[in-house]
């Protein structure tokens, strides 16, 4: 049974754990977008790298960032899994899901988390960050196979073969249920920059500031049926649409 | 579209082992012999293979030289590489798209033509190079491109010639 | 075709082949690499050949094609035999000329000879002329001998006999050992020590039901590369150099069958090779005892589909078994898992060409040439705005400046040299004041670029650097095989804000932003494609950001290339009326009438600058 560090803790797992797994198993949080109990592991959306390796100590770092979900754990192996390394690429890459997806609930939560403040890039509104999901899903679970990629780079999507239903798919819905992405709406696209900032609006009885007020927890029924408490905030209800 | 024989199609596949890695040589010879992938043949070919056909038609739609449309009688690759790109093929390649009257690399209204970019043919010495069918077109630029194209004119040569 | 047994059946065939072939007998050999044959060689030989036999000298002259000599900008080329007389640009018309000089004495045809164009200083023999005489030929010195589909001409020049040390005097660890301290590294773009890969693969693997492991080799001929053709080059002039490397490997590895991946657009190679195969196949080379020794190895072809990143070792495999390019996280590394899950070993066309070398010369001799930590020779293919076009092999660690001045002949019309793209779209350019710099793997790293497959393109200042940093992001964001976020969005808004720079709308915190973006897809992307296609972008800012905030804050083009910035006019006083450009015009923008000054309309001009291609007296200026 392999012995590894993780975050300077001791840890042995089975043969075959992957490093994802394991830091699971010590109650890391580590956020991905791509990963589901059941599925095999992508590796698509590249939230859940760690660093891997030592430094020699000469200040040499000879540590990369590699994605915990495909990768086995060895003998010896050195494992960080919130370096500021691990945590600038996180939010570097938040920053460019939300720029893709700003009406996703969940990719908003994920920004708010990381403490992303801005978002340099201009608004693409797909509804797809093609983690796979879907796909894996009616592959392995379903055992459907009746959706899957087409195309190459910049060009590639989830599809139908040749945009028609094949006989294959049974209208199950597993598609939509495991989908990361579309979820509640966000108000992220009707605002200036793509950051929703929905939740800055409400003045809550909890918070007094925005630093404090914490997007991903799920908001209280005082403002989900309330309304603004400070009538001085300009707000847009989440049930106004 | 040209209407597609099943009964080839059968032989054609009896030719290939009944595995997963003969896909992309499968595929090759369909384009080879079709000119481009007819839907009723991938779906022959996902039963024969055991493959889903979304399997089969994400594999058709990622590599280049796979095309799901029947392509043009001529074949105008115009290579992108970097040292054609260097010695100015993106004004040949805006060239032949502006005589042929496409806004993109794609197959003329009258299928003569099929204008697509290649990234290196490896005639790098000849930059910039244009090849259209099996022939190689070097040193090319925008003065050369309207007599060039002309020559493979199939309804110019029937003319000619009839 | 002698089927053999045994190592002293193929040495006694070999003492047969060479006797067979007199040395003093006059061979014409000329070049049919595919650069050539675009050039016209194919006609030139066809015409030889004719005039051979029309005066029957078909007994006296030999006339052979052979692959690629690697001087493309002078093709089409040849040698003739014995002397080693160097004729390039041969047209049909010379055809005369050269048979009589052969029948008549041997006096080289001097018009044909190289000249070189600075000096006038004409050179008869191939390693005289400069291109040739700064190179060190060790795995392209035979193309120019052989005809890469007989197999008895690779005998005759000690083909094979490398195969046959192995097979007759060492051990699978022998050769392991050999090629770790020969230094060979991995010719196919990172470099990674080949022996250490031959080792780790070694250690791999798990008995099938037949207790036997099973475990495969690879050649990658994808050569993706824009601007590089050596691998295309030595495949089809010398595909049994290849050949006898993929044996040696399997035998030090253990693996029963191999494959050549090669790419969609070398159906030359691929033919060469397929000859190749069957003639070694036809000698018992290849096949269940390979030479009678109870090594079983056979080799297959498998042709590409188009995809630059199946250029990468995990997609490669991911091509061969049937499914798409995409490759897979490593680890585990194909060395431990490959190809259906065995233990594989992939190498560059160049790498297993080498091993031959190393085998036959000894690895002492190798790792006597190149530099401390890079060994060998490194084949580059030279191209763009430079002289000498074509391949060149030469020892690791000569500087760039000799590449570009001695070897390369320099820039054409007296331009200045700006920069160099070496590694192709996965590696950066190199200013040119850091023309000095010895080229091996490590100080390209250094500098912020790559050694690649080999492709180095020279540029002039004609060339605007943001524009090519946006051309290789469109490339890559259409070869990004899209299965992981940061490549696939990445190129994609890499050349969406490089557009916009080069259509003056770049802000000055867009530098930042691209540096970001660069550095996520650096850290994260899934494989080596991604975690290189910022190099472009990364280098060009680094060398060359003062032209980033020209063209942002200036909004102006110095190298006059980015069309929304830049304006074309014709000069009243030069203007000879002749209307060339009128021909020429996208845009039919140009008015004039006859023999007066024409001008362009600039509300109807499209940039083409097809009017400055064809203006004779430079009439026409970009502002």
């Amino acid at each position: 049974m392999p012995k590894l560090l993780i975050n300077g803790i001791k840890v042995e797992v089975e043969n075959g754990t992957t490093v994802l797994e394991a830091a699971r198993f010590l109650g890391l949080p580590i956020p991905t977008l791509c990963d589901m109990d059941g599925l095999t592991p992508a590796g698509a959306c590249r939230l859940c790298v760690v660093e891997v390796g030592s430094s020699n100590g000469n200040g040499n770092s000879r540590t990369k960032l590699l994605s915990s979900c495909t990768l086995p754990v060895e003998e010896g192996m050195v494992v960080h899994t919130h370096s500021a390394r691990v945590e600038k690429a996180r939010r570097l890459l938040v920053e460019m899901y939300v720029a893709t997806c700003p009406d996703s609930k969940r990719l908003q939560d994920m920004a708010s988390a990381m403490g992303v403040r801005e978002v340099r890039y201009s608004t693409k509104h797909e509804n797809c960050i093609q983690c796979g999901l879907c796909v894996r899903m009616c592959e392995q679970q379903m055992m459907a196979g009746a959706i899957g990629f087409a195309g190459r780079g910049h060009h590639r999507k989830v599809s139908r073969p040749f945009d028609i239903t094949d006989e294959s798919c049974r209208q199950c819905g597993a598609c939509l249920y495991v989908c990361p992405v579309c979820e509640q709406r966000c108000q992220g696209s009707t605002q200036k920059t793509a950051l929703c900032n929905g939740c800055l609006n409400f003045a809550t009885v909890c918070f007094q500031s925005y630093n404090d007020a914490m997007c991903f927890l799920d908001p209280c029924h005082a403002c989900e049926l309330g309304g603004p408490i400070r009538p001085d905030v300009n707000v847009k209800l989440r049930a106004e649409k | 579209m040209p209407q597609v024989d099943t009964e080839a199609v059968t032989g054609l596949l009896a030719q290939f082992e009944e595995r997963r890695s003969s896909l992309i040589p499968i595929l090759q010879e369909v384009q080879n012999n079709y000119r481009y992938l007819p839907q009723p043949v991938l779906k022959q070919i996902s039963v024969r293979l055991h493959l889903p056909l979304a399997d089969v038609y994400h594999v058709a739609t990622f590599y280049n030289c796979f095309t799901l449309q029947p392509v043009g009688k001529n074949l105008v690759q115009v290579c992108l590489g970097t040292a054609c790109h260097v010695r100015g093929a993106p004004k040949v390649l805006d060239r032949v798209l502006s005589d042929l009257k496409l806004s993109q690399p794609g197959t003329t209204g009258d299928c003569e033509y099929t204008v697509r970019t290649v990234r290196c043919i490896g005639c790098c010495g000849l930059a910039p190079v244009v090849r259209v069918n099996d022939n190689t077109h070097p040193h090319m630029n925008q003065a050369k491109v309207k007599g060039m194209l002309k020559k493979y004119y199939s309804k110019q040569a029937a003319r000619t010639s009839g | 075709m002698p089927r053999l047994n045994s190592v002293k059946e193929m040495e006694d065939f070999r003492a047969t082949c060479l006797a067979g072939r007199d040395a003093n007998k006059p061979c014409l050999t000329v070049c049919a690499g595919s650069g050539c044959v675009a050039a016209g060689s194919l006609t030139v030989l066809e015409k030889l050949r004719a005039e051979v036999n029309k005066r029957g000298l078909e007994g006296q002259i030999d006339v052979k094609s052979t692959g690629c000599h690697g001087f493309c900008e002078r093709g089409p080329v040849m040698i003739v035999w014995p002397e080693g007389t160097f004729y390039n640009q041969v047209a049909a018309k010379n055809v005369v000329d050269i048979v009589n000089s052969v029948s008549n004495g041997h006096k080289p045809v001097e018009a044909l000879l190289y000249k070189d164009p600075t000096t006038g200083k004409k050179y008869e023999h191939e390693h005289e002329v400069p291109f040739y005489a700064h190179q060190q030929r060790v795995l392209f010195g035979n193309n120019g001998r052989i005809d890469p589909k007989d197999i008895t001409d690779y005998l005759r020049v000690g083909g094979y006999q490398s195969l046959a040390k192995v097979l007759s005097k060492m051990t699978p660890d022998d050769v392991v050992d050999s090629i770790t301290r020969s230094g060979l590294r991995g010719r196919g773009g990172a470099g990674f020590p080949t022996g250490m890969k031959w080792s780790l693969c070694r250690k791999n693997g798990k008995p099938n039901g037949h207790g036997e492991i099973e475990r495969y080799v690879i050649c990658n001929a994808d050569e993706g590369d824009p601007g590089a053709f050596m691998d295309r080059s030595l495949l089809e002039g010398n595909p049994h150099s290849v050949i006898e490397g993929m044996l040696i490997g399997a035998f030090a590895l253990g693996a029963k069958e191999g494959y050549v991946y090669v790419r969609a657009e070398y159906p030359l190679a691929v033919e060469h090779l397929k000859v190749a195969i069957q003639q070694a196949e036809e000698h018992g080379i290849l096949g269940d005892s390979v030479l009678g020794s109870g090594m079983g190895f056979r080799l297959k072809i498998v042709q590409g589909a188009g995809a630059f990143v199946c250029g990468e070792e995990t997609a490669l495999i991911a091509s061969i078994e049937g499914r798409v390019g995409e490759p897979h996280p490593r680890p585990p590394y194909p060395a431990q898992k490959g190809l259906y899950g065995k233990p594989t070993i992939i190498n560059n066309v160049k790498t297993w060409a080498s091993v031959g070398h190393i085998i036959g010369r000894g690895w002492e001799w190798y790792s006597s040439i190149g530099t401390e930590k890079s060994k060998g020779t490194m084949v580059f293919s030279l191209v763009g705005k430079i002289n000498n076009t074509g391949l060149v092999e030469v020892p690791m660690g000569i500087t760039l400046r000799e590449m570009i001045y001695e070897i390369g002949g320099g820039i054409p019309n007296g331009r200045e040299l700006k920069a160099v793209q070496i590694g192709g779209p996965s590696g950066g350019c190199i200013p040119a004041d850091l023309i000095d710099l010895p080229i091996d793997y490590e100080q390209l790293t250094k500098a912020g670029s790559m050694m690649g497959s080999g492709g180095m393109v020279v540029m002039d200042d004609s060339t605007c650097m943001v524009d090519l940093a946006r051309y290789f992001m469109e490339f890559l964001e259409d070869e990004s095989c899209g299965l992981c976020f940061p490549c696939r969005e990445g190129t994609q808004r890499m050349k969406e804000i490089l557009t916009r720079i080069c259509e003056g709308g770049g802000h000055e915190d867009d530098l930042q932003t691209l540096e970001d973006l660069g550095w996520v897809m650096k850290e994260t992307s899934l494989c080596g494609l991604g975690q290189t296609a910022a190099n472009p972008v990364l280098t060009t800012l680094r060398y060359f950001r003062n032209e980033y905030l020209a063209h942002i804050r200036d909004e102006v083009c110095p190298a006059k290339v980015c069309k929304k910035l830049i304006m074309y006019e014709i000069q009243p006083t030069m203007c000879n009326g002749c209307g060339a450009c009128v021909a020429v015009c996208a845009g039919t923008a140009i008015l004039g009438e006859k023999s007066k000054p024409h001008k362009i309309d600039q509300a109807k001009c499209t940039k083409c600058g097809a009017c400055l291609e064809v203006c004779q007296p430079n009439a026409v200026l970009v502002s």
